[in-house]
Order: structure tokens, then sequence, then C-alpha cells
């Protein structure tokens, strides 16, 4: 058995495998960031910091004759959301109720979700670096009207391609900014969707968690997500009528090419 | 050329899962080209063309390791059972019928992938 403590928790195989395949499910569409930069791993739970291959002075050595050096490393950072599942729910599920109620579940799942993205794009406050914090170039303004778009987007690709960063470009967009360019048609009707995508020649994704959008680059190597314990569902405990589970995971992330991504500020 | 180490409609298939066979395909085509090369090295009698035909046999060996790991990496309960078999001296028979045991029928029901989802990378899914 390893951390997640998965067997001591009263769920079926059969109830496991609905929860697991739900928040899949839940998952996938909101993980933006791993759409779009390069991943690695997973290399474990035990897995604890990414090398950077780089030192720090020591003043102070041992003795005399020699001198030292210390490695600097990324540590990983955990991210966990807990939720509850009735008990009665799950039983149900076991006899062959086909709509169970996993919201709880799917909630959790979109905020984990939500804080891997912010992680990656805006940074994590004494923990990540995040592309927004990184990203030399001035902010754009994305402004209020989606039929804009495709200037501000326009002009992050121009600035990309002037300071050597090749292509295809990839524009993640905020959650209400991808709404608008969805359901916008420009003058003759033609989907605002498909004009920036031409633009880009590359994809445009949902970003639950994004504030405005960021074009990057995913010519690769210039955005390194390394996963230590991929997203997993845990057991913490439970009582006569929930269980109480968690879905986690470990990770560090590196811009290791700050020129690649503009920010396009909403 | 064909796209046959699909069995099933690639279209069907999530990326993740159609690199995962391009490995795989790979792989096999590394271990025979290690064949190949150990047959013509065990006739060949002209020495020059014997250690060129070895180098090349070694860049096979380093193609279906980075192949083999690179698939490991991917697969959970395949690298648990590579991790009982490989580098280990003794019966590799028992060995694997070990490995396999603690990997898919041991106590815990979730430890051929120890609890993970199996998401990572979605590069290539764009919706």
């Amino acid at each position: 058995m390893n951390h997640l403590l998965r067997s001591h928790a009263p769920i079926s195989d059969a109830s496991w495998k609905l929860l697991d395949d739900e928040a899949s499910e839940r998952l996938t569409p909101a993980l933006a960031a791993r759409k779009l930069v390069d991943f690695s791993g997973p290399r474990g739970w035990e897995h604890s910091a990414t090398n950077l291959g780089r030192t720090a002075p020591l003043t102070a050595v041992p003795c005399d004759g020699v001198a030292g050096l210390q490695r600097r490393v990324l540590p990983l950072v955990e991210v966990r959301a807990d939720f509850e599942i009735s008990r009665a729910e799950l039983r149900d599920a076991d006899r062959g109720a086909v709509d169970p109620d996993l919201e709880a579940l799917d909630k959790a799942a979109h905020q984990i979700a939500v804080a891997e993205n912010i992680s990656v794009f805006h940074g994590w406050h004494g923990a990540i670096t995040g592309i927004e914090e990184c990203s030399p170039h001035e902010r754009m303004s994305l402004g209020e009207v989606a039929d804009t778009y495709p200037r501000p987007v326009a002009g992050a690709v121009e600035r990309l391609l002037h300071n050597g960063i090749s292509g295809p470009y990839a524009l993640a967009l905020g959650g209400e900014q991808y709404q608008r360019v969805v359901e916008t048609a420009e003058h003759g009707g033609y989907p605002l969707l498909e004009h920036l995508r031409k633009i880009l020649e590359g994809p445009i994704v949902w970003a639950p968690g994004v504030k405005g959008a960021i074009v990057l680059s995913m010519r690769g190597g210039d955005f390194l997500f390394e996963s230590g314990q991929d997203l997993a569902l845990g057991y913490d405990s439970h009582d006569s009528q929930v269980v109480r589970l968690y879905l986690e995971e470990s990770f560090s992330f590196l811009v290791a090419t700050p020129e690649a991504a503009v920010v396009l500020a909403p | 050329m064909g796209f046959d180490q699909y069995h099933e409609p690639p279209d069907e298939l999530p990326p993740a899962t159609r690199t995962f066979a391009r490995l795989c395909a790979s792989l096999t085509e590394e271990a025979e080209a290690i064949g190949w090369y150990e047959q013509r090295l065990a006739v060949e009698t002209d020495p020059e063309a014997a250690a060129v035909m070895r180098d090349a046999q070694g860049e096979e060996f380093k193609h279906f390791s980075m192949d083999l790991e690179c698939l490991l990496r991917r697969a959970p309960a395949w690298r648990e059972i590579a991790q009982g078999v490989l580098f280990r001296p003794g019966d590799i028979v028992e060995h694997g019928e070990a490995a396999e045991a603690e990997a898919l029928e041991g106590d815990d029901p979730d430890a051929p992938l120890q609890g993970s989802l199996g998401i990572g990378s979605l590069k290539g899914a764009f919706r």
C-alpha cells in the first residue's frame, strides 16, 4: 500500500473505478498548462526536487585547503483538494445507479486544475515562479471586447518573432475570455476562434484560473513541468455517513526561456 | 507508409496512446535490428566490416534502451514489474513471477498505478 491509503477506504473496486473515471473526465478539459508546456515524469511521490544544475557559494569550509559549493534545486510543491462523498451514494452506485452524486469530487477536480493552471501561468508566491512573472515583455491589453482580440494576439506573435522565438504559438485564454471568443463571429460571420488560430498557427485552450490570456511558443524546451506524484485520488478517513477523500499531486515548474511568452492583461 | 502500429482506429485513440503505440513499434524495430546485426557479426570474417557492424549494433542497444525507458516512464505497472526483473542475478522466471504477483495481484488493488489517474502530458489534446 502506498501513501494514498486507498485500500483502507470502505470503497469497492467498482466505486474506485467510478471515482477515478469521474476525476479524469473532469480534470482533463481543465488542465490547460499540460496541453501547452513540456511535461516530464511522473517521478513518484518520493521525488522532492528538480535539478537546476546550479550552485550557491559556501563561505564556510570544514578545513583549510578546500572550497565548497552547495547545489541549488527547485523543490516540488504538493497540492491537495479534499472532499467528501456520501457512502449511500457509493452503495447506490454499486447497485447500478447511473447518476451518483459526485459533485464534491467534480468541484475538487476543478479546483486542483485551477491551482495547477495558476501556478504555471501566473505563479505561486514563494513556491513557483510562473510564466507571467518571468516574461520580460511589456504586458499588452486584451481589451473588453472580443472583436478586438486579433490585434493584441497578432502583436504578441510579432513580439515573439522579433525575439527569435519560433512557433507554433498557443493562446491560453481565461474562462471569461474563452467564452467571449467562442461566441463571437466577426463581420461576415467568420468565427473569431478560427481567425485567432490562423494568427497563432497553433491551439487555443480554455484555461480556467488564468486572468486574461497568455501567448506562448510551443516549440518545446521553454516551459518545463516536472511531475512527482501525478494527480491521484487518496483516502483520508470515513464515518457512517461519508468517506473523506482527496485529489493530490506534486510538481515543479521552471521557465527556461522567459522571452517565449507574452501576457495579455484582461 | 502504413500506420499499422495502431490496432484500433487512430482517430479514436487519445494522443498519449498513439505516442505509446509509436514507441512500442520503435522498440520492436530496434530489437529486430539488434538481432540482424548479431547474425551478421556471427558470419562476418572481415575485421573492419565487423567493427563497423559492432558499432552500429551499439547504436541499436542505445535506441532500444531509450525507447524502453520512455515506455516504462509512461506505464507504472510495467515499470514496477521491470524493476523486479531487470539487472538482477538469479532465476529470471522466478523474478518475473514474483514481480508480476507483487505489482498486479498484491493486497493493494491500486498497486499497479499507485493510485495515479495516469493523466500525464496532454500536449496535443486541445479541447
